[in-house]
């Protein structure tokens, strides 16, 4: 009997570990609306998570975007639909694939770092000696970062789709001799604002504050060893990983986008 | 924490192209409308609309002049559709709707023949000739019945 103890002990701490987030979330919130706004410490964060993040997420948006092309043309060609081709690419881009590729790489290009970052410092003492001082980490450390995620995600969801819509006219266009002007009117008639670009900038609005949330709370709560700050950091990816892809599905489920 | 000019111009210039990037989905890729040419709203009924959707275009000799706004059904169980049409467009009062199929499975438009009259249409008016949506199938239905017909008769 002692796996069904061992599945009571799991939940509790799942559920636990739950609440906690909750807390420390709702602590952020606070430390955003209370002053003093730390804006100097928020840039810095935008310049590690978003623009060290652009060539990444560029070069990924392109080459989905090609592949998208390719794969969207083969496919099409079948039914003689080709002329179809931007709208395919510019669908899936902006629907599904842009928010949750670029959520992914965040996670392993910025959230891991950050999650190292602020476990590192866990594990030499310097949040210890904040508290000392009277400093909140939460404030000083947490909520610039995870507010600079959720400000500089849609940002670079939008660059990754715009690179992906650029990589498919490329193969689609330049490769595969689909005409220009239907390439470009299929991909407007097909794309709606209201629907699609609002919807697609809602969900990496919401990766965004997942990601930079499950970062900065697992590098809070790292065990204060080098192996605690491995494992902290590779928690953040899989837990940030797999929560993007189960909220993706409700976003898309609940409001259709 | 330190000023750091190039780092923030950098970051002002990340800021810049993602909200360029955002600007370029919402309005070109998602058209949205941001004032644009003034548009009046025209309304014509039909019995078949087809597979028509709002923001079809709306064409004259197959220029895009507007697009469909909304879609609904009026008392008599008609469909009424409103077209956005460019408010600089003079359209007699005798001009007529027909929707239309881009190619044979492709989307469905309306196109607007202009007329002769010398009244104009006036914003809200209503496009009294309209021509329906063929459907693919109920041609070729009849095509087949009708060639049942002949059958029998020889």
């Amino acid at each position: 009997m002692t796996w069904v103890a061992d599945l009571g002990a799991l939940a509790l701490r799942f559920i636990d570990d739950l609440g906690r987030l909750g807390v420390f979330a709702g602590r952020i919130g606070r430390a955003v609306v209370v002053p003093p706004a730390r804006i100097r410490a928020f840039v810095d964060e935008v310049y590690k998570l978003g623009v060290l993040s652009l060539v990444i997420i560029g070069v990924c948006g392109l080459a989905v975007g090609m592949v998208l092309g390719l794969q969207g043309y083969n496919t099409l060609a079948r039914f003689g639909a080709t002329t179809s081709l931007g709208a395919v690419v510019g669908l899936s881009l902006i629907r599904e694939l842009g928010p949750v590729l670029t959520a992914l790489l965040a996670t392993g290009r910025a959230g891991s770092a950050t999650t190292a970052e602020i476990g590192t410092m866990v594990a030499t003492e310097q949040l210890d000696a904040l508290r000392m001082m009277s400093v909140d980490p939460i404030d000083l450390v947490a909520t610039p970062r995870a507010l600079a995620m959720t400000a500089v995600m849609p940002l670079l969801s939008a660059l990754f789709i715009v690179c992906g819509l650029f990589g498919g006219y490329l193969v689609g266009v330049g490769l595969m001799g689909v005409d220009a002007g239907s390439y470009m009117s299929s991909l407007e008639s097909a794309v709606d604002f209201h629907d699609d670009v609002l919807g697609s900038l809602l969900k990496a609005l919401i990766f965004g504050v997942l990601v930079g949330l499950v970062a900065t709370y697992r590098g809070h709560t790292t065990v204060p060893t080098s192996a605690g700050v491995a494992a902290a950091t590779t928690s953040t990816v899989v837990v940030a990983s797999v929560s993007i892809l189960v909220f993706d599905y409700f976003i898309t489920a609940l409001w259709g986008v | 924490m330190s000023r750091a000019p190039v780092r923030d111009l950098l970051v002002g210039l990340f800021v810049l192209a993602g909200l360029g990037a955002v600007a370029y989905l919402s309005f070109s890729v998602g058209g949205l409308s941001y004032g644009g040419p003034p548009r009046m709203p025209l309304y014509a009924d039909f019995d078949e609309i087809g597979g028509l959707k709002p923001r079809a275009q709306v064409v004259i000799s197959g220029v895009k002049v507007g697009q469909i706004g909304s879609i609904r059904l009026d008392q008599g169980y008609r469909a009424r559709i409103q077209l956005d049409v460019d408010a600089a467009l003079k359209l007699p009062i005798d001009t007529s709707a027909s929707i239309m199929t881009a190619g044979l499975l492709g989307d469905r438009y309306v196109s607007l023949q202009v007329g002769g009259d010398n009244k104009l249409l006036q914003p809200g008016d209503q496009i009294t000739m309209t021509e329906s949506a063929v459907l693919l199938e109920r041609v070729i239905g009849k095509l087949i019945y009708s060639g049942a017909d002949r059958g029998k008769n020889q």
